[in-house]
């Protein structure tokens, strides 16, 4: 288990004074300058020698992902954008940071900007999370008042913040949608190429980073990438804030290393699953664009990249949604695809049109009103909105269901038989749309 | 997506501006973006026109806007349209988003849901008092503190049918209501207390030897080894 010590966010709960004086207290803003003045070079490679993989969904690599940036300006100012537009169902990490720790993010992004040449960062903060905003915005000025950031400061490099908000979007937390966004247009993502870190906000070089991957940077560049490295295993390093929600006794967040088993994980932070460990059904372990894993393969899963991905999921956001033999998994996963027809962007076909079919097919199929081959046409519909839109969004969308598929066809066919035995005549609960 | 409409011309107010206040304000929003780039205020600036004209966005609101930013009108449309949190008809006093996605269904949104279409109505349905509406939304970002509710800007979780039942009649009645979580619990820890963090001192430092001063430098290095 880890110790804690070790733990990044050590006021995760909000016990203790968040504001810059606690902040420093819980070692932020100590030796700032130092670290600065190694270089970006310096900075960077001590965040690939770390492994921080982004903690955004993706998991790509935090510092090669810094050095896409041009070494050189051409003339164009560098962006360092923060995304904070935390919306992925089962997500609520970022909140905590920006409420509870913001120093660590506005220390972070000032290490950040540095290592990316970067003088300004934006950070695009969701919109129902107004009282988040006003914590991080108070931090910020804070933060300008002691001088540690803005045009002139004790640090040497001229660094600005602003806080941005959006408005109740999903998609803006794909990169190029929320790119769109601060640029005061619809949410809709941009084709790539060019990668933001060529053509980025306003066209300029910028790179887009996840709240939680830029609030362990600190910590990171203070200890040395080794500590981070230490922890977790090679490739699935450091420590992870996960978010416990559903059946279990008692939801929390938490930070543990990377790696740690689901079962301890559960049994130790969040008092076990509702009616011991074998009433559990399924989890979705990384917020709801992951495919589920049905309980027969999580006694020894084990809570990293590479871990998920034997098992054709992933760590995403590390929100692990448990679900018990109480739940009505098909109506669970069609209110997942609700989700995706709700916040599609709508710009390409597939997924504008096809988060909508994958939806209506499930609430038939949550009650049994379908036809066995209509399961595999289902599937056939997923492959086809995945891969075939410009963002990932319909693969996300896609994903959920395939996973429901893969392991609770049975289930399926089972209410498709009961229904058959014994039909009713009650309307479909579909809007008409 | 969503098909999003303004509101029928009939309740369309006639006008719309800024206050000298909301002006200024707006002025210092678009002050925070490069030369050139003022669109990107256009969020922060049609909220604050929502908060203006209460709580719902006027198809002047959004005109006007569009003129402070220089940008067309139906540039400003469509933004209006495409963010949920702009309200395009008019909302109670209280304006109760509930979250309706899974894992909040998974601990018994469903319920509240139930409890709202009684209590107020339908979806974007004003009370007659004028204080309470609610819309179902998606995911709030609350999920370990589900089921919850966004009523204007605060959140309410850890909500039962009791406790939400409670808090709209309070709302109603014009009685303070708590935000946050509404069982024994300390924001996002676990009920019952922490089972991490446990070690630290009161000020939330666990890293002895690690706090800016006095620092040993031995004991720095030591932290760094260990994992």
């Amino acid at each position: 288990m880890l110790e804690d010590k070790d733990r990044v966010f050590g006021n995760l709960y909000g016990l203790h004074d968040w504001g810059l004086e606690g902040a420093r207290a819980r070692g932020a803003w100590d030796g700032t300058k130092a670290i600065l003045e190694k270089g970006r070079d310096s900075i960077v490679n001590e965040v690939k020698a770390s492994g921080l993989r982004g903690r955004g969904g993706a998991g790509f690599p935090t510092g090669l992902k810094w050095s896409f940036m041009p070494k050189q300006s051409d003339g164009r100012p560098h962006y360092l954008v923060v995304n904070a537009d935390e919306s992925e169902p089962g997500t609520c990490k970022d909140r905590e940071i920006m409420r509870h720790d913001p120093h660590l993010l506005v220390e972070g992004c000032l290490m950040a900007g540095c290592a990316m040449g970067a003088n300004t960062a934006y950070i695009y903060v969701r919109g129902e999370f107004v009282r988040e905003r006003e914590r991080l915005e108070a931090a910020v000025a804070q933060a300008y008042e002691a001088k540690l950031i803005g045009k002139t400061n004790i640090h040497g490099f001229p660094f600005d913040i602003v806080v941005h908000h959006g408005a109740g979007a999903y998609i803006c937390g794909e990169e190029t949608a929320l790119l769109e966004s601060l640029e005061g247009k619809k949410g809709m993502p941009r084709l790539k190429p060019p990668f933001p870190a060529n053509v980025g906000l306003y066209g300029c070089p910028t790179t887009v980073n996840n709240v939680e991957s830029i609030a362990v940077v600190p910590d990171i560049l203070r200890r040395g990438g080794s500590w981070f490295a230490g922890i977790g295993r090679p490739n699935n390093t450091g420590t992870k804030l996960f978010c416990i929600s559903g059946h279990v006794q008692k939801p929390c967040n938490v930070e543990e290393a990377m790696g740690i088993p689901l079962r301890e994980l559960l049994e130790r932070h969040a008092g076990g699953v509702r009616g011991g460990w074998d009433n559990l059904l399924a989890v979705i372990p990384g917020g709801s664009s992951m495919p589920l894993i049905p309980a027969h393969q999580c006694d020894n899963l084990v809570m990293d990249f590479d871990g998920l991905r034997e098992l054709k999921s992933a760590l995403g956001t590390a929100a692990v949604i448990v679900m018990d033999k109480s739940t009505d998994i098909i109506a669970a996963m069609a209110r997942i695809s609700y989700f995706y027809k709700h916040e599609s962007c709508g710009q390409c076909t597939p997924c504008r049109e096809g988060m909508g079919w994958m939806w209506r097919v499930l609430m038939r199929m949550a009650e049994g009103r379908a036809h066995k081959r209509e399961i595999d046409m289902l599937m056939e519909v997923t492959t086809q909105i995945e891969g075939h839109t410009i963002c990932a969004f319909g693969d996300g969308a896609a994903w959920p269901v395939q996973g429901l598929i893969r392991h609770f066809r049975h289930e399926i066919e089972r209410r498709i038989d009961d229904y058959t035995a014994n039909p009713h005549p009650r309307p479909v609960r579909v809007a008409a749309e | 997506m969503a098909v999003r409409r303004l509101a029928p011309p009939e309740i369309q107010p006639k006008e719309f501006s800024f206050s000298v206040e909301n002006l200024d304000w707006a002025k210092d929003q678009i002050a925070k973006y490069p030369e050139g780039r003022q669109a990107s205020a256009i969020i922060p600036l049609l909220w604050r026109a929502q908060e203006q004209a209460g709580g719902w966005l006027p198809q002047k609101a959004i005109e006007h806007v569009a003129d402070l930013l220089a940008m067309p009108k139906i540039r400003a449309l469509e933004v209006a349209t495409f963010y949920t949190m702009f309200n395009l008809e008019p909302v109670g006093k209280f304006h109760v988003q509930l979250c309706g996605t899974t894992p909040c269904v998974l601990r018994g949104a469903d319920k509240l849901i139930e409890i709202c279409r009684e209590r107020i109505g339908a979806q974007q349905h004003v009370t007659p008092d004028g204080k309470l509406s609610w819309i179902e939304v998606e995911c709030l970002g609350a999920c370990v503190n589900a089921p919850a509710a966004q009523i204007n800007y605060d959140y309410f979780e850890d909500l039962s049918p009791q406790s939400f039942g409670r808090i709209l009649d309070d709302l109603a009645a014009g009685r303070q209501v708590k935000p946050g979580p509404q069982v024994d619990r300390q924001l996002s820890a676990p009920i019952g207390g922490p089972t991490t963090l446990t070690s630290l001192d009161g000020r939330g430092n666990g890293r002895q030897g690690y706090a800016p001063a006095p620092k040993p430098p031995a004991a720095d290095s030591s932290a760094k080894g260990q994992s």
